[in-house]
Parts: structure tokens; sequence; C-alpha cells
């Protein structure tokens, strides 16, 4: 879906789960990810439903994941560092609400 | 120019109730919307649909609140099915939770005022212990001394709302203007109005319902009506998406269908200055963490202010123009609310011609003391 617009010069490596990446030094988490063709960031709290940065300016919160054993990061606003080890945000799916509003 | 029965202009959450409202009678009508440098208040809401605490000295608006409340499930439930967007409305019944004993003291006098105040009407709501509390919300904190429970009050995404009945206006045949800040009202000798707009727009109804906002005031005057609103800051947090632990919403805090739980509201004079600060903001959250600890561990998303339309008494003025009858003055602080009883009952107001005179106690006469 994304591709870069100018080659990596200096790289770095970070992980996503189990999968080596290679990064721009001043990428963003979410824009080496995103480059990398990864769309799935986490899910939804709530609903369970999957997640990937819509913003990438820090407003949306849907590129939340965790990093370095840090959860809830926003991946738009943390810069890359050699590595890193970064896996989905956990949604764990608790389900909507019945009409009482009860979760 | 444009004709219309009737003109509505304020594309906030009143005019748009009211819009929705008229439109599903068939009439051709017309919602005006100035733009968004206008104060838009119904972009700032809380979400609550509440009952409780409200209407002291004036059991007629604790009334017309719980009519509101009783209304608001078919009322959502329509919207749902004729636009397909949900309002995420839940009426689980609120708590008001207090955060030390003077609080609580001071609100089981107040819901025992109310009480007696409807007399036969009854008002109802129940003490809660902290012991039954934590059944109903786990994660009520320790320095909790109690709450009140009032099974009529609930909550609901106040830009849904304003989404869902523009939309549902439109499917009626009505016609929304934006960009269109009103300049000149004309009252014409025949009983209809024309209106100026900036942009070069401009109407001819035969009715006309001012529904906008702090806006209000000014536009009221060119039908020599007056509309005594003023500003009352509101300041709002809302946290990340968590997990759904809360089931019912609070006074101050409440849990999105999306998992945010949004903090709030605070109630400042600060005139017409509509930004957040620290003070305020630490405020907010300190009583909302004292209520519920295990909102310390979220981070916070944003924060914004808003400006309620508030009156000297908190209550709604729901004016007819004596001069002008075909002119109608809507304003009040409790969009969300009221919603549901806008788009009905008061629509029926204008489209019968009345305010009834029960409802005349919203009349803004009310503010004038006796020479």
């Amino acid at each position: 879906m994304f591709r870069r617009r100018v080659p990596v010069l200096d790289s770095v490596t970070i992980w996503f789960c189990d999968r080596a990446i290679d990064a721009a030094v001043d990428d963003s988490v979410a824009a080496a990810l995103l480059a990398d063709g990864i769309h799935f960031f986490g899910r939804r709290p709530v609903s369970a439903a999957p997640r990937a940065p819509f913003c990438m300016i820090g407003n949306c919160f849907d590129c939340l994941v965790e990093i370095d054993g840090e959860t809830n990061l926003q991946a738009c606003l943390v810069t890359v560092r050699d590595g890193m080890r970064i896996r989905p945000h956990p949604g764990n799916g608790s389900g909507d609400r019945d009409d009482k509003g009860k979760a | 120019m444009k004709h219309l029965d009737i003109a509505v202009i304020g594309g906030g959450l009143l005019g748009s109730a009211f819009a929705y409202g008229l439109s599903a009678d068939g009439g051709r009508v017309g919602l005006i919307d100035e733009g968004d440098h206008a104060i838009r208040t119904a972009r700032g809401n809380f979400g609550l649909v509440w009952v409780q605490g409200k209407g002291l000295n004036m059991p007629d608006y604790a009334r017309w609140s719980l009519r509101s409340a009783y209304a608001w499930t078919p009322f959502s439930e329509q919207l749902h099915a004729q636009t397909g967007i949900s309002v995420e409305y839940h009426r689980p019944g609120g708590f008001y939770v207090s955060i030390d004993e003077q609080e609580f003291a001071d609100n089981l006098a107040l819901l025992k005022q109310l009480r007696n105040e409807a007399g036969e009407d009854g008002y109802d709501y129940e003490i809660v212990e902290p012991s039954a509390l934590r059944k109903q919300l786990p994660e009520i904190g320790p320095a909790v001394p109690g709450a009140t429970y009032c099974p009529h009050d609930g909550h609901a995404n106040p830009l849904k709302l304003l989404r869902a009945l523009q939309e549902g206006f439109q499917l009626n045949g009505g016609v929304y203007t934006p960009r269109a800040r009103v300049t000149l009202i004309v009252p014409l000798k025949s009983g209809g109005f024309e209106i100026h707009c900036d942009g070069g727009h401009r109407f001819g109804s035969d009715k006309l319902v001012i529904a906008a906002g702090h806006g209000s005031a000014e536009l009221g005057h060119h039908l020599g009506m007056e509309i005594p609103i003023f500003p009352v800051q509101g300041q709002v947090v809302v946290t990340e998406r968590a997990e759904m632990t809360m089931a019912y919403p609070t006074n101050y805090v409440r849990q999105t269908d999306d998992g945010n739980y949004l903090l709030g509201p605070s109630a400042r004079d600060v005139g017409f200055n509509d930004e957040t600060e620290t003070t305020t903001l630490r405020d907010i959250t300190r009583r909302c963490t004292t209520a519920f600890p295990h909102l310390k561990r979220l981070r916070v998303q944003r924060s914004w202010a808003a400006l309620r339309i508030m009156t000297a008494d908190g209550f709604p003025i729901y004016l007819q123009s004596e001069a002008y009858p075909g002119a109608y003055s809507f304003s009040c602080h409790s969009g969300v609310t009221l919603a549901a009883v806008h788009a009905t009952d008061v629509s029926r107001w204008v489209l019968d011609g009345q305010i009834p005179s029960r409802y005349s106690c919203f009349h803004p006469e009310r503010f004038n003391v006796p020479a």
C-alpha cells in the first residue's frame, strides 16, 4: 500500500514480533512498519477490530503498539532505534455492550 | 430567493433537532448554519442524557428532563432506523458519585428537596452505600462515601447525534445551507420573514426558529426579542480506549462504546474564552481519579473546552415572539438530554403555532423582577 519515496541511506534494524525490518534512522515506528507492508498494528480494546495508523500526527491513537515492553505507545510519535522490539497492541475483545449498556 | 415554510437558524444540537422534527411533517424546512468559525458548542458535549439533580425550584424542568429521557428510546431508535446511524444511546441508569462526605451530604439534601418539590409526581433515586456501589461500579475508589442512582439517566454519543439529526433532516427533504451567517431578519407585513445571509443567500419563510446558540441573543434583536443568555465554559478530558469496565454513566465520568473514558465537564465563567488550561484539567483528573483510581493508568488522548449556553437560573428559554408570532427562539445548555423533546414536542409547538401554556414557565419573562 505504501512505498518509500527516497531510498534508505542510514538504516537500523527493528523487530516486529519475530520479523526483522530495515528502517531509516529517522523513521517513526509507524512509518517504518507501513513501509515494510505491515498494516496490522493491534486491536481495539472493546470491539477487537484490527487497526492501523490513520492520522500519523498523534491524534487518532489507532497506531498504538508495545515497544520494548512498554504498552500503549503511539507508533507515529516514536522514532526507531536499532534493535527495537515492537509488538501489536493487544485488544482483549471484551465485547459490545448489551442493550442495558452493561459491558 | 428560496421560499421555506419554516426556516431554522442554527445547525447545532437544538437547531438540528428542530429541523429534523419539523421536516418530518412534510413542509419545506431549511436549516441555515453559520459555519465552523461560529462558536460550535455542539462539538463539545459530554454526552449525558441526564435527569438526576435537575430542576431545583422548578419542578417543571425536572418533569421536562424526565419526559425527554422517556422519549429518548423511541427517538434514538427512529434515528437509527432512518439514517443507519447509531447514536450509542444507553439508559442503564446513572450514578452521582460524591468524592467526599460534604459533597455526599449536599447531594442527598438536593435530591430530598427535589423529591419534596415533585410532590405526587415523585422523583426517582436511590442512595447507594459503598459496599453496594462496588458491585455496580467495581473500580470505585476507597475515598468515595457513597452515591445516588437514578434509573432514568443514560448517555449517548453527541457527535453521532448531531450527524444523525442532520442526516435525518435531509432524508426528510430538508435543505441544509452551510456557511450562511444570518446578517438580517426582516419581518414582513404578510406575517412571514425575509432572511439575509453572508454569501448572498436569501430566504423567505412563513415561520422562523432561532436556535443559534450564543448567536441567538443578537439575532433576537432583529425581531425585538430579548434572549438573556451567557457562556459558561466546560472542559472535557478524553482518555485512550480501554476495556469495558464501566456499565453505568456517572456525573463526571462515562465510558463510550469505543472504550474511551470522558472526564469532566468543568464549569467556569470565563466569558467567551474556549481554551483549556492546566489548573482546570488538573482538577478534573484529580476528581475523576479519586472516584475511579484505575483511570490513573490510562493515557489522556486530548482535552477541549466548549461554551455552554447558560441562563441565570440554568433552565431553557422557549419564547414565541408576541410582535411576530411566526418567530420562535429556543435556547438551553442541555442539547443532548432534551434532543428527544426538541425533535418531538417543541417541533409540534411550532407546527401548531403556539407554545402550550403549561410551558410558559420557560418564557424569559421569569427573569424580569417586578417593579
